[in-house]
């Protein structure tokens, strides 16, 4: 056997392809295919994909755990409604600028505080970051509506170009869905490109070998809080897609076990791997669902889940499925 | 005159409760390297067991119910001397973020062991804190129970110390978690030792759920409330260092009591504040080393 057999094959186009277009398409025909529900449900999923590609950015290719993700997807989340509240913008457009440079200056800030440390005290500095936010939004409650939350409308989606009519259920599992799909499908390539590239190059190798990194030459600081601020931006955009889509947005999603729950998706499908986290999250979001349907006792199963995952899976969905296709592939 | 003694009798109060839970938790994490997620939950689990074996045997004299206080103390520890074996030892040659996903999977899976066992309202043994009374303190009118939480503290506190400092399983307990190769090359027993010391934190998390639940009730999410603050008395104090949770606690717990009076709105989030910058200055904490 010669050695080359031993080697994962590698990932060209044609393969990357052979597997993302058929999801791809799936995607695209599914509310045609399903109830309404399932349509929103995916939604939900989608936009929790997007959040977790951006999180494994900083996890899985810079080797940061964050635990205050959920600072930016609320940052993301009550930027549209602030924006709804004060400006009495309606535009969806308008809501994701607004969620994109709210979370952007959000993470540029806490980035600058959290890169300069690694492993447990960069994820509690994070957690705390993330605690103030919190703490700020339950109690301001003149301003974000505390545990009462801000409520933003409908949005309008290209100025008007997709027709918002018929009753909210439709616009969500048609319109908006679409718009959500589009978005999703343009983090994805963007998130390729980011990690394909000598930036994400460099983020492996300093998450591989820091001191190394160091000495060929990579401003490790530097790199570092370009990551955050891209994975900021991304879980933003999360949050902005997410508040039209629950109506409401109230600090929970800003407490600390929201992160937690980031985490465990992102986990969940394997966060060595690109695709990881958006299988991750699409499954975390039904596994939850179908707890919650199932019991009231749904943290238990989540938390069971999690410590059998951890015990017995730790490569994730995806990254055991990749193993068990090389396995299978030397054998041959 | 009144309100300033009411004001720091409150604080040492809450660090002293706050003390309990930070020490066991930068314990676990000075010893075996484990930042333990669910030490809030446990916290509350030791609160829960209290709590019900108090209101179960209400009809006893109340004298009778203060030797219950330790129960749910004594609940954890034993929990924990069974988790630590089964969840956490498998664990420990694995990267860190794997021993931070097992004890959130583990703080989910108490929360709703607690909602089912206990049920969603809150448990108050109530009679335990009134049974005391109260005494005047400079003009005030104070509760004794809240004085008997703030001994509690103290003694946990000097008792802990000696036991660190001064025993021999406690050198033996310093030289694991200075060194874990060395100590087990001296022929030290480090599994046990990791038991050990994970069960003593259990005990310390379960004994302050336990005397607080007569003042403010068993309540679901008071652990992972509890568990965000037990993390600010740490950073602050230093992980790993029993000083800096003693420390610490005072200093979260006097922030807390003055800002609820002063300044409610920032109170949390003065606090949050105080120990990113903890974080900042000083990563190791006021008394952490490296």
């Amino acid at each position: 056997m010669n050695a080359t057999a031993a080697l994962p094959k590698a990932l060209t186009l044609r393969r990357v392809g052979a597997s993302t277009i058929p999801a791809a398409l799936l995607l695209i025909v599914i509310p045609f295919l399903v109830p309404p529900y399932q349509t929103i449900l995916l939604s939900y999923g989608l936009i929790f994909a997007i959040a977790a590609l951006g999180f494994n950015l900083l996890l899985g290719y810079t080797g940061l755990l964050s635990f205050g993700h959920s600072a930016y997807f609320g940052v993301g989340a009550y930027a549209v409604a602030f924006l709804v509240k004060y400006f009495r913008v309606a535009s969806m457009e308008a809501f994701l600028v607004g969620g994109i440079v709210a979370s952007a200056a959000a993470a540029a800030l806490f980035g600058l505080i959290c890169v300069r440390y690694t492993r447990i005290f960069f994820s509690i500095l994070t957690l705390a970051l993330s605690q103030v936010l919190w703490s700020l939004a339950l109690k301001f409650y003149w301003v974000t509506g505390g545990t009462d939350g801000l409520r933003v409308p409908t949005p309008t989606l290209l100025a008007g170009l997709a027709q918002a009519g018929g009753d909210k259920v439709t616009f969500l599992s048609r319109p908006y869905y679409y718009y959500i799909l589009v978005v999703f499908f343009l983090c994805v390539g963007v998130m390729w490109v980011i990690v394909n590239s000598p930036f994400g190059k460099a983020l492996q190798a300093i998450r591989d070998n820091e001191t190394r990194a160091e000495f060929v030459g990579v401003q490790v600081r530097r790199y570092r809080w370009v990551a955050f601020l891209v994975s900021g931006i991304f879980t933003g955009v999360a949050g902005a897609l997410w508040v039209p889509l629950n109506g409401l947005t109230t600090p929970d999603i800003i407490y600390w076990p929201f992160s937690g729950e980031i985490v465990f998706l992102t986990v969940l499908g394997g966060f060595r791997t690109f695709a990881g986290p958006i299988v991750g999250a699409v499954v975390f979001n039904y596994l939850k669902q179908y707890a919650i349907g199932t019991t009231t006792y749904w943290q238990f199963i989540l938390g069971a889940v999690l410590v059998v995952l951890v015990m017995t899976m730790p490569a994730g969905i995806v990254g055991t499925l990749g193993r068990l296709g090389w396995r299978s592939q030397r054998a041959n | 005159m009144e309100t300033l003694a009411v004001q720091v009798l409150n604080s040492l109060f809450y660090a002293s409760v706050l003390f309990l839970i930070a020490c066991g938790l930068t314990l676990i994490y000075g010893v075996m390297r484990i930042v333990n997620l669910a030490h809030g939950n446990l916290y509350a689990l030791g609160g829960y067991v209290t709590a019900w074996a108090v209101l179960r045997l209400g009809t006893l004299p109340p004298a009778w119910l203060f030797v219950l206080l330790p129960a749910g103390a004594i609940a954890v520890a034993a929990l924990g001397a069974i988790l630590e074996p089964s969840l956490l030892r498998p664990l420990y040659r694995r990267p860190e973020e794997y021993q931070l996903l097992v004890t959130f999977g583990l703080l989910l899976i108490l929360e709703d062991l607690m909602h089912f066992l206990w049920g969603p309202h809150p448990l108050s043994p109530g009679a335990l804190a009134d049974f005391l009374g109260s005494t005047s303190i400079l003009g005030a009118t104070y509760p004794n129970y809240n004085l008997l939480v703030i001994a509690v503290g103290f003694v946990a506190a000097a008792l802990i110390w000696a036991f660190v400092y001064k025993t021999k399983f406690g050198v033996i307990l310093r030289a694991t978690s200075q060194d874990r190769r060395m100590a087990s090359a001296l022929g030290v027993n480090v599994k046990r030792v990791y038991v050990q010391a994970f069960t003593i934190g259990c005990f310390l998390a379960g004994l302050g759920g336990a005397i607080i639940v007569p003042i403010s009730g068993a309540v679901l999410g008071m652990g992972v409330d509890a568990l965000v603050l037990a993390f600010v008395v740490v950073v602050i104090g230093g992980l790993g260092s029993l000083e800096g949770a003693l420390v610490g606690a005072i200093i979260v717990g006097a922030v807390r009591t003055l800002g609820i009076t002063f300044f409610p709105e920032i109170e949390l989030a003065v606090l949050y504040l105080i120990a990113t910058a903890v974080l900042l200055a000083r990563p190791a904490g006021l008394f952490g080393r490296a």
